[in-house]
């Protein structure tokens, strides 16, 4: 299993109309679903959540790696499932906590893929949030691929002096990662240093109000989203104390596992 | 006024018996390009980490002496409060630039300081013009070559209008030929609007040319001072100056009895003096 | 000898071949220098020959064996890589340690591993640090440790991926003369660089790398010479070979790329236009 799963959760510049939207009203959009999903146990209904996504996952042009994330969750899923099973849940009830799962998953992927660092830094701006914080976080992201090629990197050149990961008993392996962690934390530290360096030399933290050059603005369809939302979380509260829904029976009967 | 003035500056790092830099006195004038070179370890960026208060406020030690840089005492200043005098370009440019636009990133320094924004984006737009990388605005640093790179970073110093601009080592990861290219964009910043430059260098075959002074360090203190012709002698080779090759190679002609005048840094200078003693 | 065969590699997600068609044979004991611009190939290369990267199509093999069929730690027996930056591979308490940690994977003797480590660490200069902790070096001292923990086990080939970034003239001229000590020892060695004045000194065989395939593979007298060669790989010419190339009153010259070849081929000509000059 590759770390292909982390491409779902990754932003890539694309021109697509939920690409365009204000990083504010999107997370409005998957707080949203994600309470939706949160509250139901109902197959139905979070099989409707999940399916929700689908036509915005297609607009956003984001379909090959939401997929693929989706792939690799199935793991999870298939998890959840099991444990549910073992511990007595009801059948419909595991098949329901693994699709929560999947909508869940769905909806955070979706917010990441279409939304870049730098625009969550600058909506966290605009929101009050320290700029310490919101600076923390898009350098936090923006090291991240950088940091990938150094992990990389360090497991090569380890290798290369014979380290083998994949031999020994369990002791032995996680004792061959300590050359591997070593040198990534001590290159972590010094990367951090130089960027702490130049961030002094371009005054940073020089003054409480700091600039900004861009800024976010909301748009008609970022208006329509979040009406759209909470109209749309109204309905599922509505739901959830005033209609009864129709359960889905699977006649199969599960053995008592016993543990 | 002279742009930077050095009396007895002396810096130890914490933990360090001896100091890195032993009583240096110097003083640069406004508009010069001054190489500091030297092998590792001589002082060099010790110096440098001084002119914009890394030193002591970033690196902790004992300083001694004084330093003065565009008019300003730097002790008890901040780096943020020298970073409007004196910008500072790394080595390294993955860790130099901090947004995920070319833009926002020239613009980093000016937001910090709290520019107000129209100003802002005027110094942003002649900042990427100067360095030529424009085109480039809405890129993602990790999308541009090392030598677009640095560009941005030194766009982004730029923008903050200092009168002094520091550069430590800026071509070390980049292929001759973007070496050669950041090098002219650094010149030709120097020409047109004065800033004086102190470029930190051990690739003086791509440097010497447009530099008007070269200060050599070693152990700490400043053994040459003078411009490129008279400083890349014997001493230097002695040092361990990695000389431009052309220089190296006069040395030896004149040492074998062959009567050269020029002491060239340039492969012109070198070849019209070949070109006029062939000639005979 | 590495025998690399119509090899074909492309990085996963990636839209274009990271190398395409590439055909090289290196016999042992050579010295190669592998050039190009940054993110021509040249690194990817080298680690097919170690099997850190097996090729999509056609075939590696190190001394008749095919990469495919040898983990990365039974090819890095004979193929010692050395990586550019030595901060992505030192982790031990002490030097020592560090020296030690390769014989040991390599399943050597204690007795032995001793010896080695003694001997290694003379050889590089590092005596006087074995027991202390390789992170208070200095970034060239960290760099000969990095050094000696590859040749601690005496593999036959060696490669070096960019071995004089950051180094100062001194530690280049160590780590050249270095070489030509291993090379003396029958060992093979291949570098990846792109400082032309450094190759110039050593003369290697060089192969250009663009792009991800090879454009010229020739002795460093033909290449270093070959301007739009150098240009399509984001080179320059160096100085001297520049300056023979500004001096057509001498005609035809045999390739000359640097000052000791430069200065035997001037010193007659020089001296018959200069007829005042007395000989000797």
């Amino acid at each position: 299993m590759s770390l292909r799963f982390v491409e779902g959760f990754k932003f890539t510049k694309i021109e697509s109309p939920i690409h365009k939207l204000d990083p504010r009203s999107k997370f409005i959009l998957t707080v949203g679903l994600f309470s939706t999903a949160l509250m139901f146990t109902n197959l139905y209904v979070l099989f409707t959540v999940f399916l929700l996504q689908i036509p915005l996952i297609l607009i956003s042009k984001t379909t090959h790696r939401w997929l693929r994330s989706m792939k690799a969750g199935v793991w999870l899923g298939v998890f959840i499932f099991g444990m549910n099973l073992i511990f007595h849940t009801p059948l419909v009830l595991s098949i329901a906590f693994a699709v929560r799962l999947f909508a869940i998953m769905s909806a955070f992927s979706f917010f990441f893929m279409t939304t870049s660092a730098d625009d969550l830094g600058l909506a966290l701006d605009q929101i009050h949030v320290p700029y310490s914080i919101s600076f923390t976080f898009t350098t936090a992201v923006r090291l991240v691929p950088t940091m990938a090629v150094d992990a990389q990197t360090v497991v090569d050149a380890q290798r290369s002096r014979g380290l083998e990961l994949d031999k020994g008993n369990l002791t032995k392996r996680v004792r061959n990662y300590i050359p591997i962690l070593i040198p990534l934390i001590i290159s972590a530290i010094r990367r951090s240093v130089e960027l702490a360096e130049a961030l002094e030399s371009r005054a940073f933290g020089a003054t409480e109000h700091r600039t900004a050059i861009v800024t976010l603005k909301m748009h008609l369809a970022d208006y329509v989203t979040i009406i759209g939302t909470i109209l749309g979380l109204g309905l599922a509260i509505y739901v959830y104390f005033r209609v009864p829904l129709p359960t889905v029976i699977i006649p199969i009967q599960v053995p008592e596992i016993n543990l | 006024m002279s742009a930077i003035s050095a009396r007895n500056l002396s810096f130890t790092y914490a933990g360090a018996s001896t100091p890195s830099m032993d009583k240096i006195s110097l003083s640069i004038e406004k508009g010069e390009f001054v190489i500091l070179t030297g092998p590792s370890g001589c002082g060099k960026t010790t110096f440098c980490r001084c002119l914009n208060g890394l030193i002591p406020n970033f690196y902790s030690g004992k300083l001694l002496g004084e330093l003065f840089v565009a008019d300003v005492n730097v002790s008890d200043k901040t780096t943020a409060e020298l970073s409007k005098h004196v910008g500072f370009v790394f080595q390294n440019p993955e860790n130099q630039l901090f947004s995920l636009s070319v833009e926002r990133d020239v613009a980093f320094g000016l937001e910090n300081l709290g520019i107000p924004r129209e100003e802002a984006l005027d110094r942003v737009r002649w900042a990427m013009k100067s360095t030529g990388i424009e085109e480039l605005r809405e890129k993602a640093p990790y999308e541009l070559s090392g030598g677009q790179q640095q560009r941005a970073a030194i766009a982004g110093v730029l923008a903050m209008k200092p009168s002094i601009i520091v550069l430590d080592e800026p071509t070390s990861f980049l292929d001759p030929r973007s070496a050669e290219e950041i090098v002219k964009v650094i010149a030709d910043l120097n020409r047109e609007y004065r800033l004086t430059t102190i470029l930190v260098e051990h690739r003086l075959d791509i440097v010497s040319r447009y530099a008007n002074r070269v200060i050599i360090m070693d152990d700490g203190k400043v053994v040459l001072d003078g411009t490129p012709s008279e400083t890349y002698g014997e001493q230097a080779r002695l040092i361990g100056i990695g000389l431009p090759k052309v220089t190296t190679l006069f040395h030896m002609l004149r040492r074998d009895g062959i009567p050269l005048r020029t002491n060239p840094i340039t492969v012109e200078q070198a070849s019209e003096e070949l070109s006029k003693v062939l000639q005979q | 000898m590495i025998s690399v065969n119509n090899v074909n590699f492309r990085y996963p997600g990636a839209s274009s071949d990271a190398l395409t068609n590439v055909n090289l044979q290196i016999q042992n004991g050579e010295f190669v220098a592998i050039m190009g611009e940054n993110g021509a190939g040249k690194t990817t290369l080298v680690k097919m020959f170690n099997g850190l990267l097996k090729p999509r199509a056609g075939s590696v093999s190190v001394d008749r064996v095919d990469t495919q069929d040898k983990s990365v730690a039974q090819l890095s027996r004979d193929v010692g890589l050395i990586f550019q930056n030595p901060d992505h591979q030192l982790f031990a308490e002490t030097v020592s340690e560090e020296l030690s940690f390769s014989l040991r994977n390599f399943g050597f003797d204690e007795e032995v591993i001793k010896r080695r480590v003694r001997n290694i660490s003379t050889a590089l200069d590092l005596e006087r640090y074995l027991d202390s902790s390789p992170f208070i070096l200095s970034g060239g001292e960290r760099k000969r440790v990095a050094l000696a923990a590859v040749l601690a086990w005496d593999p036959k080939h060696i490669i070096m991926d960019e071995p004089t970034i950051g180094q100062d003239y001194l530690q280049k001229d160590r780590l050249r003369n270095f070489i030509v000590q291993l090379i003396s020892q029958g060992k093979t060695i291949v570098i990846v660089t792109h400082d032309v004045e450094f190759v110039a000194e050593c003369k290697p065989r060089i192969v250009l790398l663009s792009k991800g395939t090879v454009i010229a593979d020739d002795t460093a007298s033909k290449i270093l010479t070959d301007v739009e060669m150098l240009t399509k790989a984001s080179l320059v010419r160096p100085q001297i070979a520049e300056l023979m190339h500004q001096l057509p009153a001498l005609g035809e010259n045999p390739g000359i790329i640097d000052a000791y070849a430069a200065r035997e081929f001037l010193i007659p000509r020089l001296r018959k236009a200069d007829q005042t000059i007395e000989s000797g």
